[in-house]
């Protein structure tokens, strides 16, 4: 038996759950198929030891878009907000920053990093503009295209003469030479750099790791909270929103291939062998997983199917979750202290180092460490009185030389802790179970290929215009009836919902115009 | 004192030594590595064996490509733009292949050698192509240029030499028709093709064999005549039977800056070769949408008045020239057979209509005065020669 529907979604990741309401508040007849059991993709709470549950890759909310919640009447419940940034010494002399504010560094540091934030917060809010619409093509004579274009040349005009200059200059450059004109503090501009660089493979010395951090600052300034009951609380709602819109979301239904009939799509097949029929296909998964594996590339064209096989898109982000008895101690921190958002990147060298071995498939002896006590502000997630720390750990190259075997995962797992037992000497007597995601167990477990934050490395070769791939940047592909809504299409990872709300609307426009 | 030779870098092709015995005027260029030759004694001459005998045209430097696999059909068929799935084992198509835009890469001839296993032949390299092409098929693609030596006998003649040679089953082997047979102890591939227009084949073997082969073939032909011949010669017999050229007629799309500089088939005059029936090809999107709007170019066949060759002339839709410019000839020779004045070129649509009268701006050096004629030359729809005994099967004995 065969059910038709007017659009089927792959994947109820939050993108996908974005693109499908949209779609059914127009009316149309959604399908979501997942292959998880759960909804949310890599925005999901799980449980990883008996009582203790996190957010199992996406754990700080500071990137969803405004226009994503308006549309959908969505207001995401929060355990924390306005979270700082505390970037960690082991003397206990931290550091601490939230938006425009900074403290524990010299008088001239406070005055730059304002004017710092200052600068990059209108950067960030040119930049976030053209993050909630579909990127205009280049070389047509379409007059959307030309007009955005147009627009976009205008904004960068319209900052002024210096700012404009000062804009270009920074867009292709490295975060570390400007962090180190700026500033004195090595903790300071260790944490930066890592604002910079998380979720990348990429180091504060590499190019355009201004334009990842003016990414990051894009939405809400990088304004952190945590969701009450953890990511997957977004996604849940998210899934409402679909669902009381007429959306059907149907999980554990991996999709096996995208029908493709006549050389247009007609619908998908499970693995399970049941078909579902549409003549519009959106995929949630990454553009890589979607061409070579679900749609297959003889049905699409050479150059395309190049430009797609060559997308950069190995992780090397790890996530660790530790079950705690308690909460470790920590030198210079407060107890409320627990619920802010905690850096281990003691300097920009630090980082970068840290990097080099990801370079040749090795990861970093000591790596860099991002985490957060969600259990702090959440009772839900753990036992009275015990806790869940969630951390994500970079570097972790996804093509480990030698592979993700156990040996390399417990070494990987010691020296992690061993680098956050340098600031909470006594975590490792609090641990009662942990978990290990390394991009090869996201890839495996949240299907996304190289397990890859963005699906897709964020640089500008992969940015805007070009992502996923030249030619190819409006969500729609070239098989007629294929669009794209995940993370791998403008403008790119976080849960924001943004790719899946340009998708959505792109899908409309497309069919007003047929 | 000797003066010694000095290396060119070239690579010798395993006919090499026969050439170079028969060379009387030294003029040699290169073809993708391999040193190739112009002319042996004359270009005329040459070019009568091809029309009047039986002309060897030496084609190892010819790009060649071994496509084998579970998946070597559904490759070629996304890869080129004519339905393989009508091409059987034994068969010979002649092909192109486009880019994503519908942009010509190059042409070239598909031999199905086998069930599922291909060679495609072409003027230039496409290794790197070939490898995108196969990201998601099952095939593995072995670039054999120097593992196959390969000769082409073309002319009247040329059945009648190659029988004498005792090739078994020539007789039944028709246009585009492939055959291995055995040729002391090893297999040697026969196929009726070429870039002649003429009765003809091609003979490919191991390079161990080729001066073996060519010995024999000469001696074959020594009765009723038999010549080898350069690149000049050859030149003349392609733009007589109405072949289009890499870097003549068109410029391999991967390889081209300007936007607007290449031609899709269907500018080439190649619609018969792309078939809208199949599912998905390269370049099919773009093509149904050149189908949709109009093609911007369309290759023309002139004949133009007077005798002289014109080359590189642009072409006009009036005899006053001025503001009326509509294209430029791309390929140009007096052809001896036809007694013609004859060119390729590419024009605008919607000019050069079958029947068409254009005008064709000459210039010609006369001791070092350079004079101008407006020729009149009107579009042809048939190559300019095509003899009968090219389709013939069996050919007829000459
Ligand atoms: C370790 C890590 C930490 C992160 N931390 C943060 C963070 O703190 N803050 C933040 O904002 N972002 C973070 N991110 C990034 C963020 O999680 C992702 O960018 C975002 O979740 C991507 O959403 P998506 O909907 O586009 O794709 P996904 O969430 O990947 O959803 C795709 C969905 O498609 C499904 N799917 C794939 N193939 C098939 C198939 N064949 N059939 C059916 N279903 C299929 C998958 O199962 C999945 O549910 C992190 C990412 C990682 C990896």
């Amino acid at each position: 038996m065969t059910d038709s529907y007017d659009i089927i979604v792959v994947g109820a990741g939050h993108n996908g759950l974005v693109c499908s309401a949209l779609l059914a508040k127009a009316g149309k007849k959604v399908l979501v198929l997942e292959a998880n059991d759960q909804v949310g993709g890599a925005a999901v709470t799980r449980e990883f030891a008996d009582g203790y549950s996190v957010s199992a890759c996406a754990h700080l909310l500071y990137q969803l878009q405004p226009s994503v919640c308006k549309d959908l009447g969505l207001k995401p419940k929060l355990a924390t907000s306005n979270m700082q940034t505390i970037a960690l010494s082991e003397d206990g002399r931290h550091v601490r920053y939230s938006g425009a504010s900074v403290a524990g560094v010299s008088d001239s540091d406070t005055r730059s990093y304002q004017a710092f934030h200052k600068r990059m917060a209108r950067y960030a809010d040119l930049l976030n503009t053209y993050l909630n619409k579909a990127p205009p093509r280049l070389g047509t004579t379409d007059f959307r295209d030309l007009s955005t274009l147009a627009r976009l040349g205008f904004d960068i005009r319209r900052l002024g003469k210096e700012e404009m200059r000062e804009f270009l200059r920074l867009i292709g450059m490295n975060i570390h030479d400007e962090l180190d004109e700026r500033f004195e503090s090595p903790l300071l501009k260790g944490a930066l750099s890592l604002d910079a660089v998380l979720g990348t493979h990429l180091g504060p010395r590499s190019p355009n790791t201004i334009m990842t951090y003016l990414y990051r600052l894009a939405g809400d300034h990088g304004r952190l909270a945590v969701p009450k009951g953890g990511m997957g609380s977004v996604s849940d709602g998210l899934a409402s929103v679909a669902r009381a819109a007429g959306v059907t979301i149907r999980t554990g239904m991996p999709v096996a291939r995208i029908i493709v009939e006549n050389g247009r799509v007609g619908g998908v097949e499970t693995t399970a062998g049941e078909r579902f029929e549409s003549l519009t296909v959106v995929s949630n998964a990454d553009p890589k997983r979607t061409i070579l594996d679900l749609v297959g590339a003889r049905h699409v064209e050479t150059g395309f199917t190049r430009r797609i096989d060559h997308i950069r898109m190995r992780g090397n982000a790890a996530k660790l979750h530790l079950a705690l008895t308690g909460l470790p101690r920590i030198d210079g921190l407060s107890k409320k202290d627990f619920a802010e958002r905690l850096v281990i990147a003691p300097d920009e060298h630090y980082v970068e180092r840290a990097f080099n071995p990801a370079k040749y498939g090795e990861c970093s002896p000591e790596p860099v460490v991002e985490l957060t006590f969600p259990s702090f502000r959440d009772e839900s997630l753990a036992p009275t009185g015990q806790h869940v720390m969630s951390a994500v750990l970079q570097y972790a190259p996804y093509q480990l030389a030698g592979g993700w075997n156990d040996d390399a995962r417990n070494a990987f797992l010691d020296s992690a802790i061993a680098v956050i037992a340098r600031y909470m000497p006594d975590i490792e007597s609090r641990i009662v179970a942990s978990e290990l995601l390394t991009p090869a167990d996201i890839e495996r477990e949240f299907h996304i290929t190289g397990g890859h934050w963005h699906h897709g490395e964020l640089s500008l070769d992969q940015f805007l215009f070009v992502r996923p791939v030249c030619g190819s940047a409006q969500y729609r592909m070239p098989l007629d009836g294929l669009y794209l809504c995940g993370a791998g299409t403008h403008p790119g990872g976080g849960v924001s919902g943004a790719a899946g709300r340009n998708a959505a609307r792109t899908i409309l426009r497309r069919e007003r115009a047929a | 004192m000797t003066i010694q030779e000095v290396h060119q870098g070239r690579l010798r092709t395993p006919f090499y030594s026969r050439l170079a015995a028969l060379d009387t005027v030294n003029t040699w260029h290169e073809w993708k590595g391999y040193t190739s030759t112009d002319e042996l004694y004359c270009a005329e001459t040459e070019y009568f064996a091809i029309r009047n005998a039986t002309a060897v045209f030496d084609l190892t430097p010819m790009t060649k490509y071994r496509i084998a696999g579970p998946d070597a059909l559904p490759y070629i068929d996304r890869l080129v733009t004519r339905d393989m799935t009508k091409v059987r084992p034994g068969r010979v198509a002649y092909a192109v292949w486009c880019d994503d835009q519908g942009q010509v890469i190059d042409d070239g001839t598909i031999f199905h050698l086998r069930d599922g296993e291909y060679r495609l032949c072409s003027q230039e390299r496409h290794f790197a192509w070939l490898n995108a092409a196969a990201i998601g098929f099952d095939v593995t693609i072995t670039e054999e240029t120097a593992e196959v030596a390969a000769l082409a006998v073309q002319g009247p003649t040329s059945f009648s030499i190659l029988s004498r040679m005792g090739l078994a089953g020539l007789a039944e082997l028709k246009p585009f028709d492939l055959m291995h047979v055995d040729f002391e102890g090893v297999e040697l591939m026969v196929s009726r093709t070429g870039f002649t227009g003429d009765l003809g084949y091609e003979l490919w073997i191991a390079p161990e064999k080729a001066e073996t082969l060519w010995d024999k073939l000469f001696a074959a032909g020594e009765v009723t005549g038999i010549r080898a011949i350069g690149t000049h010669a050859l030149e003349v017999a392609r733009i007589e039977a109405g072949y289009i050229a890499v870097y003549e007629e068109f410029l391999p799309a991967d390889e081209t800056v300007r936007t607007g500089r290449t031609r899709s088939p269907l500018e080439l005059g190649l619609n018969w070769l792309v078939d809208f029936k199949k599912a998905n090809f390269n370049g099919r999107r773009a093509l149904a949408e050149e189908m949709r709007r109009g093609s911007t170019w369309r290759l023309v066949r002139l004949d133009i008045a007077g005798n002289k060759a014109a080359h590189h002339s642009y072409v006009y839709a009036n005899e006053k020239g001025n503001k009326t410019e509509i294209g430029f000839i791309t390929s140009a020779v007096w052809s001896p057979v036809c007694k013609q004045n004859i060119a390729l070129g590419t024009v605008k649509m919607p000019h050069g209509k079958v029947g068409d009268n254009v005008w064709v701006e000459i210039y010609y050096q006369r001791e070092m005065h350079w004079s101008r004629v407006m020729a009149k030359a009107t579009v042809v729809g048939e190559p300019f020669w095509f003899p009968s005994r090219r389709g013939a099967t069996p050919p007829g004995p000459y």
